[in-house]
């Protein structure tokens, strides 16, 4: 099973092993990082769910939408490696990206 | 048999969910059940009316957490219980099966139950979409059903719709009212819903009300409008709003109106007992201190939240700005703050393109933003909102201009 290393808000790192197929939200969530709210559940609505990624990787993450970008851009804390955890399809070539969530707001 | 508890969360939705997870994430220590008169452990309902209705997201995937989340928490989940009674001088809950629970405090988050017409429960065919279960049962009759009518043109109603013409069904829908969303929205909303519904092959019947439901053996076969008109139909979808579960707290003296009543840290009148999510009738700062239910999910998770905040002794008022989605065929409806009583709106941009917004003022000041494919707007409309901005309306209007420049 391939992995992601989360760093939470309070700098704790944890390993988390990850199921491929759904979004880097849901294994968040399934893993019990609770900081993430996701409140819309994943459907781009919200921006609950912001996370840095590794920057090596951040191509692998995909193409970010007009509408994820808009989202991000009312971020107080956007950055250049700045994602939306829901729209992140977790993939094997995904394995060991490194996540860290975002300040809320 | 007796439980002892120290936060008993009475409801295993949104709202009640999160009061369980917020406590745990700031550290509370004490003994938490969660009570839940569903089978299912707590699990997201705004896919029931969208992905879930299409079968586009799995069973699995709306649960808020995986099963095991529960006791990792140390939460005590009790599915499948209600509570019929309760007892505030004695801090007790009673369960529908007998079991009694003594609690240090109590939190209702029982939401509601979808409304019903006249005698829907002795016939086949006539559906609701509120719980898993329900859309469960209509996805199994909808496999040899063509004709569809829909009685509601609320949020529910229109997505029903927008998903079952897709699935190339026979889709009429009934409003009472002159338009859809008239409860919620205003004019140039409404009817560009309409317009889109139309284009999709929805039939939307407005001013007009079901008389008579014709049946042959207790299944449903014909709607019958007020005006004589006549619908074939295998199936009846009411989405007609939701009631909220008030009478226990109502039975043991709490005060209740529409929902029950709650101050702005979610207390309701009883000691030791709070309300909230889609059945907490609260003072909206968004809308003049006005007393009013919010069914959405950022209601449930705010007031969730504002409750934590008491009981860790991090106490802040729900003052959260509310806001809400809607998603039909490819448009993203997003909603940000609380248009009662506007008394003017501002289109910007033209619905013809589908990606627009309208902004309601009272007196001037933005007090909220219907956003249609524009997730800028929504986003910007949030900060206006929340900053309650009084722009020159001409400026509100132009597109050329970001709404995030007039903060």
């Amino acid at each position: 099973m391939p992995e992601i290393i989360v760093t939470t808000r309070e700098n704790d790192e944890v390993n988390l092993e990850v199921e491929v197929g759904i979004s880097v939200m849901e294994n968040l969530r399934d893993g019990g990082v609770d900081e993430i709210l996701a409140a819309c559940g994943g459907c781009c609505s919200c921006a609950t769910c912001h996370v840095y990624v590794d920057e090596e990787l951040m191509e692998l993450t995909g193409d970010i939408s007009e509408d994820e970008n808009d989202l991000l851009d009312f971020s107080d804390y956007r950055k250049k490696n700045s994602r939306l955890s829901c729209q992140i399809n977790m993939s094997n070539e995904l394995n060991g990206l490194r996540v860290t969530i975002a300040p809320e707001g | 048999m007796n439980e002892k508890v120290d936060i008993l969360i009475v409801g295993a939705g949104q709202a009640g969910a999160q009061v369980a997870i917020s406590l745990r994430q700031g550290g509370y220590l004490g003994s938490i059940m969660l009570v839940g008169d569903e089978k299912d452990a707590p699990y997201e309902r705004p896919p029931l009316s969208k992905d879930y209705l299409s079968a586009d997201k799995d069973r699995e995937r709306l649960l808020l957490r995986k099963m095991d989340f529960w006791p990792s928490r140390n939460i005590d989940l009790w599915s499948n219980k209600r509570i019929s009674a309760i007892d505030s001088d004695k801090q007790t809950a009673t369960t529908t099966s007998g079991e009694v629970i003594q609690y240090q405090e109590l939190i209702w988050a029982a939401g509601g139950n979808a409304r019903k017409i006249p005698n829907q429960n002795e016939l086949e065919g006539v559906h609701v979409i509120r719980t898993i279960e329900d859309v469960d049962c209509l996805r199994d009759e909808l496999v040899d059903a063509s004709s569809i009518t829909i009685i509601g043109g609320g949020y529910i109603g229109l997505e029903a719709a927008a998903v079952l013409t897709k699935q190339n069904k026979k889709v009429t829908l009934i409003e009472t009212q002159a338009r859809v969303l008239e409860r919620v929205a205003a004019a140039p909303i409404s009817h560009f819903f309409q317009d889109e519904h139309a284009k999709n092959g929805v039939n939307i019947l407005t001013n007009t009300s079901v008389a008579k439901i014709v049946h042959e053996d207790n299944k449903v076969s014909k709607v019958i409008l007020d005006d004589g008109f006549e619908i074939e139909t295998d199936i009846i979808i009411v989405g007609i709003g939701l009631l909220p579960n008030q009478k226990v707290i109502e039975d043991a003296g709490g005060r209740c109106g529409n929902g029950v009543i709650v101050d702005e840290f979610c207390r309701t009148s009883l000691p030791h007992i709070f309300a909230i999510g889609d059945c907490a009738c609260h003072p909206n700062i968004y809308a003049q201190n006005q007393y009013l239910r919010i069914e959405s999910v950022s209601n449930a998770i705010d007031q969730a939240k504002t409750v934590a905040g008491v009981i860790l002794n991090d106490k802040k008022p729900y003052t959260a700005l509310p806001w809400f989605w809607s998603n039909q065929y490819d448009l993203k409806l997003q909603t940000a703050g609380l248009n009662h009583g506007y008394d003017e709106t501002v289109l910007r941009g033209k619905p013809q393109t589908r990606s627009f917004s309208l902004i309601y003022l009272r007196d001037g000041q933005v007090i909220a933003v219907d956003a249609v494919n524009s997730v800028k707007d929504f986003m910007a409309g949030k900060k206006l909102v929340e900053n309650k901005i009084c722009p020159d309306v001409q400026l509100l209007a132009d597109t050329d201009i970001p709404l995030k420049s007039l903060l």
